[in-house]
C-alpha cells in the first residue's frame, strides 16, 4: 500500500454522505505538502524469529509491526497509542533504525529539505543522521548512566561527535540545556542519582535535545512517573515544541495523554494501524470498534458535571498474540459488531476523508462507514 | 436511608519504618471508617503510605517497621477486635486474612506461587478458613472462578499461573482473595499494571461482586478516575497524612485541601481537548527522612501562608458530614 494520507478518498465514491454528520470545512484547507513532512514511513514490517532449541530453528515469528504506513507533519505531533504489545515500541525504534526493520521505507526530510532514506543507510552515514533525531524513554532510572555526571551525560553527544572542544563551551550549552528543561544549571556535577524521577526525565529531555533535532520520538515518557510530575513533563514537552520548533513521535497507551498533547492519532492493533487521523476528529467520532472501546474504558473523574457518564462497552479477552494473529480482521475475536465476512476477510486500511469533511481519515474496518460509534464528549 | 453498620475503624494510625537513616514516618496519624459494603479509595502519589495502612490493617508491615500508635478496630456481629493487640503470627490474624479481610495487589504473581496451579493455591485458601472436604473446597474454587468470568473454569483452575494471560491471572487472584466470602476486600493499585481495557473488564467486576456480595472495599490507587468510578468515599494521603476525606461525590466536585485541587488539575481529563490547560503541582514529593516542617505540603503548596503553614502543624478540621481536612486555610477564628 502507498503512504498513507497519500491515497486518494477511493472509499467514499459510492457512499452518500452520512446523514447527522456536521461536515467540517470542506476546503482543503491546510493538507500540508510531501515537503512539510518529516517523517514518511510506508509499508514498515518488523518480525521477530521465534526460535527454539539447541539448534535455534525458527518455529514462527512475531508479526510485531506488519505493513504500518504513516508520516508526520514538521512541528506537530503525531500520537502512537494502543494496548502493549501492539508493536508502539517496535514502530518507533525502527522508525529511527535503533533495531533493523525487516522490510519498508523510512524517509527522513532535513530543515533544510534534503531527503533521506534511513533504511538503506550505511552505519557511518545512519550515525550522521541520527544526530537530527532525539529519543526519550519511559524509565528515566535505566536510562540515565549512573556513573556520569549529568554533564557528562547531556554532554556526551557533543563530545563523542567532536562539535564542541573546549570544556568551558561544552559546560555552557549544558547549562542552557538544563535551563531548557527548567533545571538548575549548577546541577551539572550531580549523578542521576541524587534526583528524583521527574528531574530525571528532565535530564533526559535535554540530552534528547542536545543536538538540536527535528523530530523527536518520546515513548512513554511518563507513565513511570507520579501523577502531579506526569503534568510538570507534559507541559514542558508542550512548550518545548513551540519554543524549538520540535517534532513528536509520541508513543503512549493513555488516551487522556493522547487528547492533550497530539493533533494527529494513529491507533495501532497486534501490529497495524486501525485508525488515523485529526486527534479531534476521532476522539469526537471514532471510526474503528477498537478505538471507541479504547475511549469507552477509560474511567473519568465525575465531578456532577451533567452528561458525562458514558455508557462504558467492555471488551472480552485479551489482545491477540502477534505471532498467532486471528483471520479475517483481527480485532474480531473481541469486536462487538463482528459479522460473518470479518471473520474470512481483512479490511484493508481505507480513507473516509469525504464523508468527514477534508482530512484524511483512515480506517481499518469493514464497516467503518455503517457505524455510528460513540466519542467523547466535549 | 440508613447507615449501615461499622466494619472497620481505624483511629489514629502510626507506622514507622526504622533505620539507620532515621525514622520514617510512612503512616503518621491517620483515622478512617468503613462500613459494610462500602467503598473507600485512598489516593496520593507514590510514597505517601497507602500500601503500608493496608499493610498495618492486615498487620503483614515488613519487619523493620511497626505500628506504634492507634487502633484497628474490626467489628463482626457486635464483637470488636482491636487488630493492633493481636500477635501479627497468631491464629486469630491468620484467620482474620483471607477469611473477615482479603487483599489483592498490583501484581497478580506476588499472590501466587509458580509451582502449584492456581486450583491448588485456591483450594488451600478454602481450606485454611473453612471446615470442608478437598472435593467441596475445590468445588467452591471453580465456582469463584466461574463468578469472576474465567473461561472454562473446570479447565483453567488445573492451571498454572504462568500460563494464564494478564488479565486471566488478574481474575485468578480475585477469585482466590473472594473464596472466603470477606467483609473487606483491599486492592492496592489492582489495574494499575493492566491495560486500559482490561481495567474496565477489572473495575466492572469488582463493582459487580461487591454489590452481589455485600463486601466492602478499599481501592488503593494513584488514579482518582478508578477511585470515582468505584468508590463512596476517598481519603488523600500525602507524606503520610490524611490531609482530606470526603464522600466521593464532594470530594471531585469541590475539593478542599491545595494538594487535592493540585492532583485534579495534574491529570489531562479525556472529553476536554487538546487546549486544556493543566496545572500541575511543583516541585516532587520531598524525601521521607526530611519531612518539612508544619504542614508537610507547604514546600509545594500554592496557598502556603507564611510563618503559619512551615511552623505549625494544620488541624484536622471537619468541614461537613464526613468532610475533613488538614489545612491552615479552613481554621476559624
Ligand atoms: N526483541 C524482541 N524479540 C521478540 N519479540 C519482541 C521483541 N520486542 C518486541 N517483541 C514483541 O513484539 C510485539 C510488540 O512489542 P512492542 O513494540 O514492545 O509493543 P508496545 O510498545 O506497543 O507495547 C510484542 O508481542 C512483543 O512481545
Ligand atoms: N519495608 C520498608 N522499609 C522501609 N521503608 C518502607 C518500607 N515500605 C515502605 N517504606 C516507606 O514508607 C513510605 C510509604 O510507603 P508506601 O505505603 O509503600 O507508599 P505508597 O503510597 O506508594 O503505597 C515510603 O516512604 C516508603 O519508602
Ligand atoms: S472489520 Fe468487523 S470485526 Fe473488524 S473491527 Fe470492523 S466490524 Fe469489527
Ligand atoms: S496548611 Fe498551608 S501549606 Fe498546608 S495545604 Fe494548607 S495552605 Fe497549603
Ligand atoms: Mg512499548
Ligand atoms: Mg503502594
Amino acid at each position: 500500500m502507498a503512504q498513507a494520507d497519500a491515497v486518494p478518498n477511493k472509499a467514499n465514491a459510492a457512499t452518500d454522505a452520512s446523514p447527522g454528520q456536521p461536515s467540517e470545512q470542506p476546503e482543503e484547507s491546510n493538507v500540508p505538502s510531501s515537503a512539510d513532512k518529516v517523517l514518511e514511513v510506508s509499508d514498515l514490517r518488523k518480525y521477530f524469529p521465534i526460535v527454539r532449541g539447541f539448534f535455534r530453528r525458527q518455529v514462527g515469528e512475531v508479526k510485531a509491526v506488519d505493513d504500518v504506513s504513516f508520516h508526520v507533519n514538521r512541528g506537530e505531533t503525531l500520537a502512537l497509542v494502543g494496548e502493549s504489545g501492539c508493536g508502539k515500541t517496535t514502530t518507533g525504534r525502527c522508525v529511527m533504525r535503533a533495531i533493523e526493520p525487516s522490510g519498508g521505507g523510512v524517509l527522513f526530510r532535513k530543515r533544510d529539505g534534503e531527503e533521506i532514506e534511513i533504511t538503506t543507510l550505511s552505519r557511518p552515514d545512519l550515525r550522521a543522521v541520527q544526530q537530527h533525531m532525539g529519543m526519550i524513554f519511559q524509565d528515566p532510572f535505566s536510562s540515565l548512566n549512573p556513573r556520569l555526571t549529568v554533564l557528562e551525560i547531556i554532554g556526551e553527544p557533543f563530545v563523542t561527535r567532536k562539535l564542541i572542544r573546549g570544556r568551558r563551551q561544552l559546560e555552557e550549552r549544558v547549562a542552557e540545556l538544563l535551563r531548557s528543561v527548567r533545571l538548575d544549571p549548577t546541577y551539572m556535577r550531580r549523578y542521576p542519582h541524587a534526583f528524583s524521577g521527574g528531574q530525571r526525565q528532565r535530564i533526559a529531555i535535554a540530552r534528547a535535545l542536545a543536538l538540536d533535532p527535528d523530530f523527536v520520538v518520546a515513548d512513554e515518557p511518563v507513565s513511570a512517573l507520579d501523577v502531579s510530575v506526569q503534568a510538570q513533563i507534559l507541559s514542558l514537552l508542550k512548550e518545548l515544541q513551540t519554543e524549538l520548533h520540535l517534532t513528536y513521535l509520541f508513543i503512549t497507551h493513555n488516551l487522556s495523554v493522547v487528547e492533550y498533547l497530539s493533533d494527529r492519532v494513529s491507533v495501532m492493533y497486534v501490529g497495524q494501524i486501525v485508525e488515523l487521523g485529526r486527534t479531534d476528529a476521532i476522539f469526537e467520532r471514532p471510526r474503528h470498534p477498537y478505538t471507541e472501546a479504547l475511549l469507552s474504558a477509560v474511567p473519568v473523574v465525575e465531578t456532577g458535571k451533567a452528561g458525562r457518564r458514558r455508557e462504558r462497552i467492555i471488551l472480552e479477552g485479551d489482545v491477540a498474540d502477534p505471532s498467532n494473529v486471528p483471520h479475517g480482521c483481527t480485532f474480531h475475536p473481541r469486536c462487538p459488531y463482528v459479522q460473518d465476512v470479518c471473520r474470512e476477510e481483512e479490511p484493508q486500511l481505507i480513507d473516509l476523508a469525504g464523508a468527514n469533511g477534508s482530512q484524511p481519515h483512515f480506517v481499518r474496518c469493514h464497516f467503518a462507514e455503517e457505524l455510528d460509534l460513540q466519542g467523547v464528549r466535549h | 436511608m440508613t447507615q449501615a453498620p461499622l466494619l472497620l475503624s481505624v483511629d489514629n494510625l502510626a507506622t514507622h519504618f526504622f533505620s539507620q537513616e532515621g525514622i520514617l514516618e510512612a503512616v503518621d496519624g491517620v483515622s478512617f471508617d468503613i462500613h459494610a459494603g462500602e467503598a473507600l479509595g485512598i489516593a496520593g502519589e507514590s510514597g505517601c503510605g497507602k500500601s503500608v495502612t493496608a499493610q498495618s490493617i492486615l498487620r503483614i508491615v515488613p519487619k523493620n517497621g511497626k505500628i506504634v500508635t492507634g487502633e484497628i478496630s474490626l467489628i463482626q456481629n457486635g464483637e470488636t477486635v482491636d487488630l493492633v493487640q493481636l500477635d501479627d503470627r497468631g491464629q486469630e490474624i491468620r484467620q482474620i486474612r483471607g477469611g473477615e479481610i482479603a487483599m489483592v495487589f498490583q501484581e497478580p504473581m506476588a499472590a501466587f506461587s509458580m509451582v502449584y496451579t492456581i486450583g491448588n493455591q485456591i483450594t488451600e485458601v478454602i481450606r485454611l478458613h473453612q471446615e470442608c472436604s478437598q472435593d467441596e473446597a475445590r468445588e467452591r474454587a471453580i465456582e469463584m472462578l466461574q463468578r469472576v468470568g474465567m473461561p472454562q473454569p473446570e479447565v483453567t483452575i488445573d492451571a498454572y499461573p504462568f500460563a494464564l494471560s494478564g488479565g486471566m491471572r488478574q481474575r485468578a487472584m480475585i477469585a482466590m482473595a473472594l473464596s472466603c466470602h470477606p467483609a473487606l476486600l483491599i486492592a492496592d493499585e489492582p489495574t494499575t499494571a493492566v491495560d486500559v481495557t482490561i481495567q474496565a473488564q477489572v473495575l466492572e467486576l469488582m463493582k459487580d461482586l461487591q454489590r452481589d456480595m455485600g463486601m466492602a472495599l478499599i481501592v488503593i490507587t494513584h488514579d482518582l478516575a478508578v477511585i470515582s468510578e468505584l468508590c463512596d468515599r476517598v481519603m488523600i494521603m500525602y507524606l503520610g497524612k490524611d490531609v482530606e476525606s470526603a464522600p466521593a461525590d464532594v470530594i471531585f466536585r469541590d475539593p478542599k485541601h491545595p494538594y487535592t485541587v493540585g492532583l485534579l488539575r495534574s491529570v489531562p481529563e479525556l472529553g476536554e481537548g487538546h487546549s486544556q490547560e493543566l496545572d500541575p503541582i511543583s516541585g516532587s514529593v520531598p524525601s521521607p527522612y526530611r519531612r518539612p516542617t508544619g504542614c508537610p505540603f507547604h514546600t509545594r503548596c500554592p496557598e502556603f501562608i507564611p510563618d503559619v503553614c512551615d511552623v505549625h502543624m494544620p488541624p484536622q478540621i471537619e468541614l461537613g458530614a464526613g468532610h475533613r481536612v488538614r489545612c491552615h486555610l479552613y481554621v476559624q477564628d
